[in-house]
């Protein structure tokens, strides 16, 4: 379980983050929403231990990570993984070593189980014979699915995608959104996306979060948020440009 | 105006902390294994491989052009004979080491903190990180140990090649003896003197190493920040190679 309390973090006089507070269950798929530019991907960078806070806690599983030296923070990272916005696919070596990395790096399983697991994970992303392909030689949508396969090939206990769809064209949007799901059927690790595709987290997450100003202004299932009289909430996912949020 | 100098005096001075605590971090994880030994490698025929061609051009017109002023200026005082010595001392103390990191810096310097500032601004450190792999152990740590091992031998490289250089215009085009030209370089060109140029390129690799990947470590947003990351690293270790070998001059000498 991971429990977000009072969290602040402020840049240069701008306090990004102004007490966030936040539960997210074991094996839940929580997504958290926002505008762009309201903080999600530095509560995100605090949450696998890349930002220390101004304030605050964070307890992974009753571990408050705020606090780890840098030692300690590795011993938690080992039950994480991170689905970057880009894909942060190391771009000299090809789709199979980069699925390969962290097994290679942190485990020590045999050249023959390695390419057991890497062959497995890139099937289950889609990317059959995909192997030698670099990350430049490859399109958007695979990057994604290569940079997935890696995240999930240690089996992580929690996986943090930050905007895992942004720049996509909508049908390979839906087809990442299902592998998450898909994924997360299979593996069941805790999951926390970061997001603003409106309506279509809906269908992928078990609970919604939203992050406006500094804070989280409202949780609940897709149905609740769907439903919310939060004047904040009504116009972000209505994509309104009168409201409490302003439209620059 | 004072609170402007004020403040331009500790922000400097910050990030000359930074830059230390950045090369004590280097060394220290330098010498704590795991060690990779592969990257050690490519990092070596990195430094080396790109350089190889700007070394051998920079080194043989560095000698012709000693050889050519030199050779004017000795033949005044009637000195011409310790053309060859004089070639060998300046290259050797001097020059090639000077001149050879400057070109190192220019070559693969300049790439190397591009690649690292790449990698930040695109997430790679921060997914290394996230993994809970050290990104010094991977990026910076192959990074030094290869220039410390690499800035030597090209330094060499440069020295012999500048040599010779200045051999071709000495015989070939001034007329001299080839045997004079080797013979009073032996005399005068004591271990002492390749001692210094040697402690010079490996002090000049450590420069060169710990301030491009400490730039291309820190760069800013988009290309726009890695463009301002990679000219400020060839810029700071031209600078420091000059202020440094000044240094290293007035304790060896």
């Amino acid at each position: 379980m991971i429990e977000i309390i009072d969290l602040v973090k402020t840049f240069d006089g701008n306090r990004v983050l102004n007490g966030v507070n936040l539960t997210i269950a074991d094996n839940v798929l929580m997504a958290i929403i926002g505008k762009s530019g309201g903080g999600k991907s530095v509560l995100l960078k605090h949450l696998i231990g890349l930002l220390k806070p101004d304030s605050g806690k964070i307890l992974v599983d009753g571990t408050d990570i705020t606090t780890l030296g840098s030692r300690d923070m590795d011993k938690v990272r080992e039950h994480l993984g991170v689905l970057f916005q880009g894909g942060a696919l190391f771009d000299s070596i090809n789709v199979y070593d980069n699925v390969a990395f962290p097994l290679r790096e942190k485990t020590k399983l045999s050249e023959s189980e390695i390419n057991d697991r890497v062959i497995q994970a890139l099937n289950d992303v889609g990317l059959k014979g995909m192997n030698m392909k670099f990350p430049a030689e490859v399109s958007g949508g695979m990057r994604k699915r290569v940079a997935l396969a890696r995240t999930l090939i240690t089996e992580p206990k929690i996986v943090f995608f930050d905007e895992p769809t942004t720049g996509l064209d909508p049908i390979i949007l839906s087809s990442i959104h299902r592998l998450i799901m898909t994924t997360h059927k299979k593996y069941r690790f805790t999951g926390v996306i970061i997001s603003h595709e409106i309506p279509e987290i809906f269908d992928v997450a078990d609970r919604i979060a939203m992050l406006h100003e500094g804070v989280i202004v409202e949780t609940g299932t897709s149905d609740e948020i769907k439903n919310s009289l939060n004047p904040v909430v009504v116009q972000f996912i209505n994509g309104g440009l009168e409201g409490p949020i302003a439209a620059v | 105006m004072i609170r402007k100098l004020g403040s331009w005096a500790l922000t400097t001075l910050r990030k000359m902390g930074d830059m230390l605590i950045f090369l004590a971090n280097a060394i220290y994880f330098a010498f704590i294994p795991p060690f990779k030994f592969r990257l050690l490698l490519k990092q070596i025929r990195f430094f080396g491989n790109k350089s190889m061609v700007v070394i051998l051009l920079t080194g043989s017109f560095a000698g012709m052009v000693l050889a050519l002023q030199l050779y004017y200026t000795l033949r005044k005082f009637g000195s011409d004979a310790l053309l060859g010595p004089a070639i060998a001392l300046s290259l050797i103390r001097e020059l090639g080491p000077v001149l050879a990191a400057l070109m190192v810096t220019g070559r693969a310097g300049s790439a190397l903190t591009a690649e690292i500032g790449i990698m930040r601004i695109s997430e790679q450190i921060d997914a290394l990180s996230s993994m809970a792999l050290n990104p010094f152990r991977y990026l910076i740590v192959p990074n030094l140990v290869a220039a410390v091992i690499v800035f030597p031998l090209l330094t060499a490289i440069f020295d012999v090649i500048g040599i010779f250089g200045g051999y071709v215009v000495a015989v070939d085009l001034l007329g001299m003896s080839g045997g004079t030209y080797f013979s009073q370089m032996e005399v005068f060109v004591d271990m002492k003197d390749i001692r210094m140029g040697l402690y010079k390129s490996l002090s000049f690799g450590l420069i060169v190493a710990w301030v491009c990947c400490y730039k291309g470590f820190n760069t800013g947003y988009g290309a726009e920040g890695v463009s301002k990351s990679t000219t400020e690293a060839v810029v700071t270790s031209s600078v420091l190679i000059l202020i440094w070998d000044y240094f290293m001059g007035s304790i060896l000498l």
